[in-house]
């Protein structure tokens, strides 16, 4: 009974933690505030994928996300001019056509959470991580290593991409 | 699998923090004076804004550092099996990381994970304000 109250106290605080600094992410006017946010909801995110037994997934929420993405979002915050005081446009523009898309998708929403099938599972499953290597290493080993293929070719891409200017020109 | 030893792991190192934040608060004398609100940067006068711009190398070093970082995520369901599947993991992992090791061979041979150096002008006005202090 009590390990069940502090398994919701844990989830309550987690949604709760999740949902407030997303909002504070989108309404804060600094942008490197908004920026330290994030660090608090994908925290959040990866706590919920726990409490849906994806202990895998949460792992690589924290290491890529909030080791890898964050810090990239941060250093590119960091690369923007007058980062501390940027005026970020407050007023709303068109609400009433702002309306339309936010029902609409709204509409879907509730449409999706409401027509699908909620199952309980009351024990944790296993662990998922061992499976998984498993499947990957045996049944899904050329999609792992057209993966490798991907990371590669994305590095290069982004790497391409970022280079500073002036030495664009020796290759 | 029971998350619980780690969410009330997590829960006491959070609430450690701010319990010694709120004694601090709580206990501390508050007497402040202009020289105790000054930045202390090593005892220099601290000139202009914090908030400056970064070199661009930082960005592309996070993005070669990212790819990295989900190339090690892979190693974890790896890691977990190498016992049970053996020889036959090894060599997968090594032909992922042989793939990965190309894009590092790339970024190395591009000069990307190069740093700026300080010119031969900044080392000589370096050694010579040190002689003016040993002086």
């Amino acid at each position: 009974m009590i390990l069940h109250f502090l398994t919701q106290a844990v989830f309550w605080f987690l949604v709760i933690l999740t949902v407030g600094s997303a909002i504070v992410v989108v309404f804060n006017k600094r942008i490197l505030h908004s920026a330290f946010a994030l660090l608090f909801t994908l925290c959040g995110v990866a706590g919920l994928y726990v409490f849906l037994s994806a202990d895998f997934l949460a792992a690589s929420q924290m290491l890529v996300y909030v080791g890898g993405i964050l810090t990239l979002i941060i250093f590119g915050v960091f690369l923007t001019a007058r980062m501390y005081n940027m005026s970020i446009p407050e007023q709303t523009h068109q609400r009433f056509l702002a309306l339309l898309p936010v029902l609409g998708l709204g509409g879907i929403i509730f449409y999706v959470l409401n027509s699908a099938e909620w199952h309980l599972i009351t024990p944790m499953v296993a662990p998922t991580t061992e499976n998984l290597g498993k499947m990957l290493l045996t049944t899904y080993l050329v999609p792992f290593e057209v993966a490798s293929m991907l990371l590669l070719a994305a590095l290069i891409g982004a790497i391409r991409l970022a280079r500073p200017r002036k030495e664009d020109h020796d290759d | 699998m029971d998350f619980a030893p780690i969410f009330i792991f997590i829960a006491a190192a959070a609430a450690t923090v701010f319990a010694a934040l709120l004694v601090n608060r709580l206990i501390a004398p508050h007497k402040p004076d202009p020289i105790k609100l000054t930045t202390y940067e090593c005892g220099e006068e601290p000139v202009g804004s914090p908030w400056i711009r970064f070199n661009t190398r930082f960005y592309v070093i996070a993005l070669i550092f990212l790819i990295f970082d989900v190339e090690v995520l892979f190693l974890f369901p790896w890691a977990v099996n190498l016992k049970s599947l053996g020889l036959f993991a090894w060599i997968d992992m090594a032909i992922f990381i042989t793939i990965l090791g190309v894009g590092l061979a790339y970024v190395w041979a591009k000069k990307d994970l190069e740093w700026i150096k300080p010119s031969m002008g900044d080392i000589e006005t370096i050694q010579r304000l040190e002689e003016q202090n040993n002086a």
